[in-house]
């Protein structure tokens, strides 16, 4: 391992959020379990008393999270220059087995998480607790899965090398490694424009379609989760290439860098916020017929597709822009 | 304002109402939790200058360095190798260098000798860097003697004093000529100590780093992103290792943020029940309690950061200085160039601010959820 500041820094967060979500869990399962919203006994008080620490430890630990996933890839980045091959996070996520599933697992934890948080404040509208039991089994799907990222951070960083000069050999040059994805592929340009503007006027076509007759929580959920993996996909395949203004450089990480204006940050914020609105969205179209939510549930459902299409509009207003400007003709 | 804002608004204000009323309490936590931002604020900040350092001299290194190796050690290079290597493809610049290290007696210091071929130098003359001319009292016109090989000892007039700005690089140096080098340690003609490789193509330096070995099984190129590498690597690992050193006083403190936070006195339980009897929610008092936890962390992040700034940058991080830079009798004296950037403070935060927010939950949950009237009452 290397004792880099940094990643320290994401084994403490990652042990924390870990305890947090563990702690969460535990208690979630006693609700789930003993919760009788009808009975006055001291237990059922004390477990409506201990949704508060749930959502406390939760929402923290979804702060956490996020933050650290930004950090992960950033300590990613910083090191890339401690491995032979590697040019930036692209290549030292790439160094051992663990980089790639440890991002993913974040990035998917931090959307879950974020569904969590949007199905507690539904909950803490309805006078009678109606998504008690739903959102509790989510936690328990999450619980698991955040653990499973701490192990996966965990043997990927303790499983990092720097590789530094040795007193027998000099160079390394003869060992450098093989197979190493410095340069991620993307697909071709001409089959990702399209698909990228057909889903976003999808999304937006959708989110009319909810917004105006209440229908489709389902479809705009499920398009605004394409919507994110499509828009990581063009980024990568053209709209990088404008930003770089290199034809060749496919890279989702040197976006992050200050070469480029942080736009990384923006790009991403707004791609991950989208798409934990639209699944709030979908999320709550499930219970639409809770009676004590009937009410505040379409608000709610509005409010969150309004955050989708906003954040969709700023991404694709960003790299639109940016594509407009760029001196790079493809 | 909207009035969601202004209750935001209204319970930040009840909370610094009640931080202030309680100002003893919370300036003990406020100075323990600085002093610990502080240290490893400093740290990092230290370890961060000292690695841009390196790599602001380093940009000046050659691309690749050439040395011989007998029998495991480092051995003088044949100069007939430089014309070899010059033939290489992709190989810009071969330079043969002569050097080596000078033990001074009198003051206990090594110097670097380098030759130089500069013709701005006098026959007979040396430039000092400005370590040696500290240590040995000199100034520019001033004559040192030098011990040879053979024990004899020669005189050289001090030319010039190298410039400040470089001392980083020529603390120690002394800088004389090629035959002045060769008599002082008896170095045989025709050999130097290594050779220096510029390239035009960076990426070229792998390959042209094989066909030296091949041509040369016994030397070792060592190219400049290696020892840019082993820097940073010994250089976080050095700052990591007092991360984690430090990592027991984060430790206690957090146990100590703990304890403070579990400790509700009998007033603080008496004034939650009166709230609560007045119609505030459980959501409310935390949300009491999670700004009284933001006001105090960031007042004490944002002292501590300010704090470490200036230990290190205008200090020289003189309280570990030692423990990371290394030491030697000619230490070069410098400042260190301010740096500080959001990776490196938000690696902090999530090494001092996260531990103390995870180890408050559960106690202003506790806080937060007590009963009116057995809190009234007890």
């Amino acid at each position: 391992m290397i004792q880099h500041p940094g990643i320290l820094a994401l084994l403490v967060a990652s042990g924390i959020v870990s305890l947090l979500l563990a702690a969460a869990g535990w208690q979630g399962f006693r609700i789930l379990r003993g919760w009788d919203l009808r009975s006055g006994s001291e237990v059922q008080l004390d477990l409506e008393r201990r949704t508060y620490l749930v959502s406390t430890l939760v929402a923290n630990a979804l702060l956490i999270q996020i933050l650290s996933l930004f950090l992960f890839i950033f300590t990613a980045e910083g090191l890339h220059n401690q491995f032979v091959g590697a040019m930036c996070a692209a290549g030292s996520l790439a160094v051992n087995a663990y980089g790639y599933p440890t991002l993913l697992m974040k990035v998917a934890t931090c959307l879950l998480a974020g569904v969590w948080l949007v199905l507690h404040r539904a909950d803490t509208q309805g006078y009678d607790y109606p998504l008690i039991r739903p959102k509790y089994l989510l936690l328990l799907i999450l619980v698991p899965l955040v653990l499973t990222e701490t192990w996966l951070q965990l043997s990927y960083l303790t499983g990092l090398k720097a590789d530094v000069m040795t007193s027998c050999c000099g160079s390394l040059f003869g060992q450098g490694r093989q197979g190493f994805a410095a340069e991620l592929a993307g697909l071709p340009p001409r089959l990702m424009q399209p698909v990228f503007w057909g889903t976003f006027a999808a999304l937006l076509g959708a989110g009319f379609l909810l917004l105006r007759f209440r229908r489709g929580g389902g479809l705009f959920s499920a398009l605004s989760l394409t919507f994110l993996l499509v828009a990581v996909t063009a980024l990568i395949s053209f709209f990088c290439l404008y930003i770089y203004e290199l034809p060749t450089h496919h890279c989702p990480f040197c976006l992050l860098q200050r070469e480029y204006g942080f736009v990384g940050y923006p790009l991403y914020a707004t791609l991950l916020g989208g798409a934990i609105a639209g699944l709030g969205v979908g999320a709550l179209a499930f219970f639409r017929d809770r009676e004590s939510l009937t009410a505040v549930l379409p608000t709610l459902q509005a409010h969150l597709a309004w955050t989708t299409l906003l954040l969709a509009v700023i991404f694709t207003l960003i790299v639109g822009v940016w594509m407009a400007l760029s001196p790079l003709r493809l | 304002m909207r009035p969601s804002l202004q209750r935001y608004r209204n319970i930040l204000d009840f909370a610094l109402s009640s931080l202030l009323r309680r100002k003893g309490r919370n300036l003990a936590l406020i100075s323990v939790y600085t002093l610990v931002v502080f240290v490893i604020a400093s740290l990092v900040f230290f370890v961060q200058a000292l690695k841009r350092e390196a790599h602001e001299l380093l940009a000046q290194a050659p691309d690749m360095v050439v040395q011989r190796m007998v029998a495991g050690r480092h051995d003088p290079v044949p100069l007939a190798q430089v014309e070899a290597i010059r033939s290489i493809r992709g190989v810009d610049e071969v330079q043969a260098r002569l050097w080596g290290y000078y033990y001074d007696p009198v003051f206990g210091g090594n110097l670097t000798v380098l030759a130089t071929e500069d013709a701005a130098l006098a026959p007979d003359a040396i430039w000092i860097g400005q370590g040696v001319a500290r240590s040995m009292r000199v100034k520019e016109g001033d004559l040192i003697p030098l011990r040879g090989y053979d024990g004899q000892s020669t005189l050289f007039s001090i030319q010039k004093v190298l410039p400040e700005s470089s001392e980083l690089v020529s603390s120690d140096l002394v800088l004389m000529a090629p035959k002045d080098v060769r008599a002082l340690f008896h170095f045989p003609e025709g050999l130097a100590t290594d050779l220096a490789i510029q390239a035009g193509n960076p990426r070229e330096l792998p390959t042209i780093a094989a066909k030296i070995v091949e041509l040369f099984p016994d030397s070792r190129p060592i190219l400049k992103s290696e020892i840019l590498r082993t820097y940073e690597a010994v250089f976080d690992w050095r700052g990591g290792l007092m991360v984690v050193v430090l990592g027991s006083a984060v430790l206690s403190f957090i146990i100590f943020a703990w304890d403070k936070a579990t400790g509700l006195s009998a007033e603080e339980r008496k004034e939650i029940g009166v709230l609560k009897s007045l119609g505030w929610e459980s959501s409310d008092v935390l949300l009491l309690k999670f700004w009284e936890g933001t006001v105090i962390s960031v007042t004490a992040f944002l002292t501590g950061v300010l704090l470490a700034y200036a230990h290190v940058f205008f200090f020289s991080a003189s309280l570990f200085e030692h423990a990371l830079k290394g030491w030697s009798v000619l230490f070069p004296r410098f400042r260190l160039i301010p740096a500080l950037d959001g990776y490196q403070l938000t690696v902090l935060f999530f090494l001092t601010v996260l531990p103390y927010t995870a180890a408050t939950l559960v106690p202003s949950w506790r806080a937060a959820t007590v009963d009116p009237d057995a809190a009234m009452r007890s």
